[in-house]
């Protein structure tokens, strides 16, 4: 017997998986205008954002609604839970692709200057978390979670390295602070993404077993 | 828990001729804490509620194995005073049911039944247990108007007020709020809050919200056994069973 709550619950995950889908286009956009230094991918990354803006606006209002007139309990109020923290995280993620992308604008005024580090690498790994978490919540897959958790550290590390570089060089080339600041400040985003994947992974593991694992180890 | 429990019941199976309507319930009911029994409809909750202070007895083919301890002591044994068990075990049905007498009549009756005849003693404690029951200040100017001149609220409070002259301990209540409106489900509600604090209630209820807004202890019973029992927060927020979860989420059947 199919309750109108679980239609509804259904209706729910269909909304953040596809506002899920929508992020994640404007991650792969963001490593294209890094890769591909086209300050046109980033004026696209940086015009559509209201889209997301008002795709979270949606979720949250529907989720609010759920929980007004069908007051759900244990798996079905953790499920409502997860996606309302799940759908903040993930317009987050969006901010951060605009982010990177006005930053990428910045850079293409030093398109002599070199910087030996390779930000696609982070970025296609911070993607692969934010697609990672993804699956484990369509999949309800708990280890998939932990796997994504797992996968932060590296993204710190990567994150750290850059912070070393720049603090060594900037010094020696005071002409071109900003360049550096920018190229920080990129890392910093694909950073800032992993962690809310993380976050997302966290919520997919408390929707499923029902414990909040944040602030702790692996 | 700080306190042991008020009542222990260990091992009770019931039957009502040859049907089993318990299996094996075996649970404790600690003192100043609301425990809420929920499950499907002929899942037992009311039948067990009634084995608590014996009401089952006046069904000739009914039977019961097993104990059920009140401060240790066994309800079922035969030395056991059905008429003082039910005073210290009150009980408050679905349906209100004030006797057709007055309003003050309703409250002393409980004290009459016990032999007290002390004039001052009864007006006292009448004019107490409204005040408890959160009637009296409704009724005062017309304590010796027709109790079934209330309305339906102010019925069933008055009917916990009944059960509640003698000084039960324990208070058994089977959907005290199922045949109310909203308001007057949420004065029954803030009653059994503020009541806790001197006695211990037990309540069936079909209303698993109002279960989880009433009650510390949420004990989920199915086809006659007990099959989850855990503090309410956790029953509803993280259930250790599946059935539990199918059945609080609306997924039965």
């Amino acid at each position: 017997m199919p309750m109108r709550l679980h239609k509804e619950l259904e209706k729910m995950k269909k909304m953040i998986l596809s506002l899920g889908t929508m992020v994640e286009e404007r991650v792969f956009m963001a490593i294209r205008a890094i890769n591909e230094k086209d300050p046109e991918i980033a004026k696209i990354i940086i015009k559509s954002d209201y889209e997301i803006d008002n795709m979270e606006v949606e979720v949250e209002e529907e989720c609010l609604k759920i929980l007004a007139l069908h007051q759900p309990v244990a798996v079905d109020l953790r499920f409502l839970i997860a996606i309302i923290k799940i759908n903040n995280d993930l317009e987050r993620i969006a901010d951060e692709a605009v982010n990177i992308a006005k930053r990428m604008e910045i850079l293409t005024q030093y398109e002599n200057l070199d910087f030996a580090f390779d930000f696609s690498f982070m970025a296609e790994k911070a993607a692969a978390m934010l697609k990672k978490s993804l699956d484990a919540l369509v999949n309800l897959d708990p280890e998939l979670a932990f796997e994504v958790c797992r996968l932060d550290d590296e993204i710190d590390k990567l994150d750290y390295e850059v912070y070393g570089m720049v603090k060594n060089t900037i010094g020696k080339d005071c002409e071109h602070v900003e360049f550096y600041i920018s190229k920080l400040l990129i890392s910093r985003y694909l950073e800032r993404i992993a962690d809310h994947a993380t976050n997302i992974a966290e919520e997919v593991i408390y929707l499923i077993q029902g414990e909040i694992i944040r602030h702790g180890h692996y | 828990m700080d306190a042991g429990p008020k009542m222990t019941i260990k091992n009770l199976n019931f039957y009502y001729g040859n049907f089993q309507a318990l299996y094996d319930i075996s649970l404790d009911i600690f003192p100043n804490q609301v425990t809420a029994f929920i499950g499907p409809s002929g899942c037992g909750k009311s039948t067990f509620l009634r084995c608590m202070n014996r009401m089952n007895d006046l069904i000739s083919v009914s039977r019961v194995e097993g104990e059920i301890l009140l401060d240790e002591k066994n309800i079922y044994d035969p030395a056991v005073d059905v008429v003082t068990l039910r005073s210290r075990i009150g009980m408050v049905f679905q349906k209100p049911n004030p006797f057709p007498k007055s309003i003050f009549e309703n409250v002393a009756y409980g004290l009459r039944v016990n032999g007290i005849k002390d004039k001052t003693f009864i007006i006292n404690r009448v004019e107490e247990t409204l005040k408890q029951a959160a009637l009296w200040d409704e009724v005062e100017d017309r304590l010796n108007d027709s109790a079934l001149s209330l309305s339906g609220g102010q019925q069933q409070r008055l009917c916990i007020a009944r059960a509640l002259a003698v000084r039960p301990e324990v208070l058994l209540m089977d959907e005290p709020a199922s045949a109310l409106d909203p308001i007057a489900t949420q004065k029954i509600e803030e009653l059994i809050q503020q009541l806790k604090q001197s006695l211990t209630i037990i309540i069936v209820t079909h209303n698993m919200q109002q279960a989880a807004r009433v009650s510390d202890i949420t004990a989920f019973f199915y086809l006659g056994k007990l099959i989850e029992i855990d503090e309410t927060d956790m029953l509803f927020t993280r259930p250790q069973l599946r059935q539990t979860e199918d059945y609080i989420t609306g997924r039965f059947g």
